[in-house]
This record gives structure tokens, sequence and C-alpha cells, in this order.
């Protein structure tokens, strides 16, 4: 599905925390289309590289170019470029005072000002799609850990986002809870959505990245498509790794 | 035996009497209770509206500004509203508020007459610096996922504090809150020592009048705790209309 519109792309990226200098210098590009797996051990920068890339971390230094636009520039307004890039948490983050669709009519009937029936209209149709629209009236709390997510999928699909950035989305569940959001996220994928994923999935990554990326102490050390990057890892720290974790 | 519980109605009624049924003394302790509810009420508005209002520059401070180097004048601005918001709280919960009712009555309004006016902006000063303290702990009480979450579907702070922060906070801050309440109603009595006419001062008044302050005094105390039972009583079935989202 990839094509050659680059949708995002990062330039010397840096950030620092304190004197921890988290990322180094990463550069990369996202094509319309892409399913980008970053993988790395914990600590290695991936989670912080994801949440730059809407600038829920601000970047220390570096550019990120979001179709076109630099917003890592003061002047631009970061909401209006959050709304076209969907995030999904480990942890779901989904609000627990408001129904379940509530939780995914709130953005666009605010943001995108679209009327209550439609939103509603168009989220029930996203709970459809994940089998959920039963649960549209109960509140998170109600829910399971995997149901949560797949909710929280939606909500951001509400948006009609060009992106989605998931952080490490499967880590916080039950492993028999896993499969469903995988395979939430696997549709997502095959109906050519735009994806950034940090996850330590990698049956996932080597079914569906279309880029499989190692980020190791803050940089980029290694990126190639997934049949490349698994049988023929190039990098001696990657090596190490996949044999740790495959 | 039959004189013995003679001796108590006979006792009791006319306890009531000189304490409710003379000079229509009931009409004193009325009024007496009316200013206390008046004080409590004002003072309940102006400290929660001051007390919201502190909260809100302290947390977005704390959130937005504190360490950072964030420039220009809106930055400045918060900086020295918050400075503001920290003598206010450090001063109002340092000092006792008799002093500080005394302060505005005998200083700051020494030419009014409105004593009931000045009982209601001590009173409601003093409480806001309390209120800001709760509702800025319920505000940090917050997963800081929430706020992520709201800003990563493209919604500003102030939108994110309005629909997804201020709800939960003000749930989790709401037994706190009712208990501020309480302390207030009770506090209010403090008012009798600068000359206000609410309910401790009317028990008061009356004891001078009778020479006897057995009656006066246990009326008084069974006033407040009434008045306490049924604001536990309002605040227990809000907590609970509040909860339907926790199951």
């Amino acid at each position: 599905m990839t094509t050659n519109e680059v949708l995002i792309k990062v330039e010397n990226l840096q950030k620092t925390f304190g004197e921890n200098q988290v990322l180094k210098d990463i550069n990369a590009e996202i094509h319309k289309g892409d399913v980008m797996v970053v993988i790395g051990a914990s600590g290695s920068g991936k989670s912080t590289f994801l949440r730059c890339l809407n600038l829920l971390e601000e970047p220390t230094g570096g550019k990120i170019f979001f179709e076109g636009v630099d917003i890592t520039d003061s002047k631009v307004n970061i909401n209006l470029h959050r709304q076209k890039m969907g995030m999904v948490f480990q942890q779901f983050n989904l609000f627990p005072h408001m129904t379940i669709l509530k939780n995914m009519i709130i953005g666009p009937m605010k943001l995108l000002k679209m009327s209550k029936a439609e939103a509603e209209k168009e989220a029930m149709a996203l709970l459809e799609r994940v089998g959920l629209a039963d649960r549209a009236n109960d509140y998170p709390s109600q829910l399971s850990g995997g149901q949560k997510q797949r909710i929280a999928i939606v909500r951001a699909l509400c948006m009609k986002p060009d992106v989605m950035l998931f952080d490490e989305p499967t880590s916080a569940l039950d492993p028999e809870m896993v499969g469903e959001v995988l395979e939430v996220m696997k549709s997502l994928a095959k109906e050519g959505m735009t994806m950034v994923v940090v996850t330590h999935e990698m049956g996932f990554a080597r079914e569906v990245a279309t880029d499989v990326v190692f980020i190791d102490e803050g940089v980029i050390v290694e990126q190639a498509p997934p049949e490349e990057f698994f049988t023929n890892p190039k990098n001696d720290r990657l090596k190490d790794f996949l044999s740790k974790v495959l | 035996m039959a004189d013995f519980f003679n001796g108590i109605i006979t006792f009791i009624s006319e306890g009531i009497n000189s304490t409710f049924i003379t000079e229509d003394r009931w009409i004193d302790f009325l009024l007496g209770l009316g200013n206390t509810l008046l004080i409590t009420l004002g003072a309940v508005v102006i400290g929660v509206v001051l007390g919201f209002l502190v909260a809100i520059v302290r947390s977005t401070y704390d959130m937005n500004y504190s360490g950072k180097k964030k420039k220009g004048p809106f930055a400045v601005l918060m900086k020295v509203l918050n400075a503001v918001c920290n003598v206010y709280i450090t001063v109002i919960r340092g000092t006792p508020v008799l002093v500080q009712l005394m302060i505005m009555y005998f200083i700051v309004f020494a030419t009014s007459h409105n004593g009931l006016m000045i009982a209601i902006l001590s009173f409601g000063i003093n409480s806001g610096a309390y209120v800001a303290e709760i509702m800025r702990s319920g505000i940090m009480s917050i997963d800081k996922g929430q706020f992520e979450a709201s800003r990563s579907l493209g919604f500003g702070y102030k939108d994110t504090m309005l629909s997804v922060i201020l709800p939960q906070a003000f749930k989790n801050v709401l037994p706190a809150l009712g208990n501020e309440v309480i302390v207030l109603v009770k506090e209010t009595s403090v008012a009798a020592y600068v000359g206000i006419a609410e309910l401790t001062y009317t028990g008061n008044f009356v004891i001078s009048r009778t020479y006897e302050a057995f009656f006066p005094l246990i009326s008084v105390a069974i006033i407040y705790l009434t008045l306490v039972l049924i604001l536990t009583f309002f605040q227990k079935k809000l907590e609970k209309r509040l909860r339907n989202s926790d199951h």
C-alpha cells in the first residue's frame, strides 16, 4: 500500500529530559499508506519518538513535517494537526466519566463541528465494525482491557485521521485479549491507513509492517522491510535483541 | 416518683418557655438562624468561585509554565498571578479566621455598619483558600493519560480542562468540598465575637436576658447539628448521583 507521497518527515529529531538525551538524531520518512513498526529495548527512546510525532513530547531539536508543515514551529496551531493524527495509548485513556458513545462523538462534535446525529451515526458504524455496538451506552469501567483498547482505536478513527500512532497498544492487555486488538489494527492496515506502531508484537511486525525500525540509545540503527529485517539483520545490537525476543 | 417526673417536666417547659416564648425570643432565634445561613451561603459562593479561579491559575502554572522557559506577556502574567495566589493561600491559611474577621471588621471596613456583608466577605475569602487547595489536589489527581488523550484528539488546554479534567476532578473532591461547607457552617459562629446577630450570638443574647445558660446553648447546638445533618444528607445524595459512571 506504500506510496511515494511523504506524510511525515522527521529531520534530526532530538529530545532531552534534563541531562538525559533520549533521542539523539532521528531521521525518518513515513509515506502515505506505510505501516512503520518501531521496536527497541525499553528505554531506547521508541515511545518518545512516537510521542514527538504529535508533539505530546516537545522536541528539543530538529524538525517534524506533517503534510508539508513544520509542526515544531511555535507559530503552528498544533491542535489542528493533532486532529489528523490519531493516537492510541498503552493505558487506553478512555474518558471514564463519559459513555462509550460520548467518548467517541465528543471530538467530532466539538472539533469538527459535526451534528450529534451525524457523529453518532459514524460512531455506531465504527462500533459495529469492532463488534461493540451493544456497548455504546456503557461506561469504560464496564469493559475488559481488549474492549477498551478497541474503543480507543475507533475513538481516534472518529476524527478521520490521516495517520494513526500506536504506543504499545497491547502491552497492558491480558494475553488472551491481544489478538482482538491486533485484528482491528491489521484490518486498518489493509484499508491503507498510515500507521506508526511501537510494539513488542514481532508477529504483527512481520505480517503487517511495510517498514520495521530498530531504535537503540536514541538513534535508528536499522530500518528495513520485515522479511529482510528479521531474516538478515545487520546491526549487532539488533541481532542480540532479536535473539532475545524471537 | 411522680413528683420527680413532674419536676423534670416543669423544668423543661419553663426552660423552653423562657428561651423561646418569653419576649417572642423564637423570632430572635429564627433571625439568627437566617443570618447564619445567609453568611454560609454567601461565603460558599465566594469561596467556590475564588477557590476555583485560584486552583485553575495554580495548576495551569504548574502544568505549563513551572520550570519551562516560556516567554511572552502571557507567561509573565501567569507568573505574577501564580505568585499572588500563593501569597493569598499562605496568608489565609496561616492566620486564624477570627483575626481575619476582626481585621476586616475593625480595620478594612471600620466605617461600615453592614456586619453581615463583612462576615460573608471574610468567610468567603477564608474558605476560598481551602477550596483552592481542594480543587487543585483534585485536578492533580487526574491521570496524565487523560490529559494526553484529550490533547491527542486535538482539544486545546481549555477544552481539555472543561470537558475532561474538571468533571472528573470535581467528582473526586466532592467529599472534601462537602466537608468544607460543613466546617464553614459551624465556623460562622465566630462572627458572634464582633456582634453580628447570627445563631450563636442569639443564644448568648438570650442567656444575658434569662441568666440561664442550659437551654439557650443546648438549643443552639441542636440547631447547628440539624443543619449539618441536612447538609450531609444532600452531600451523600449528590455523591451517589455522580458515582453512576463507576461500576
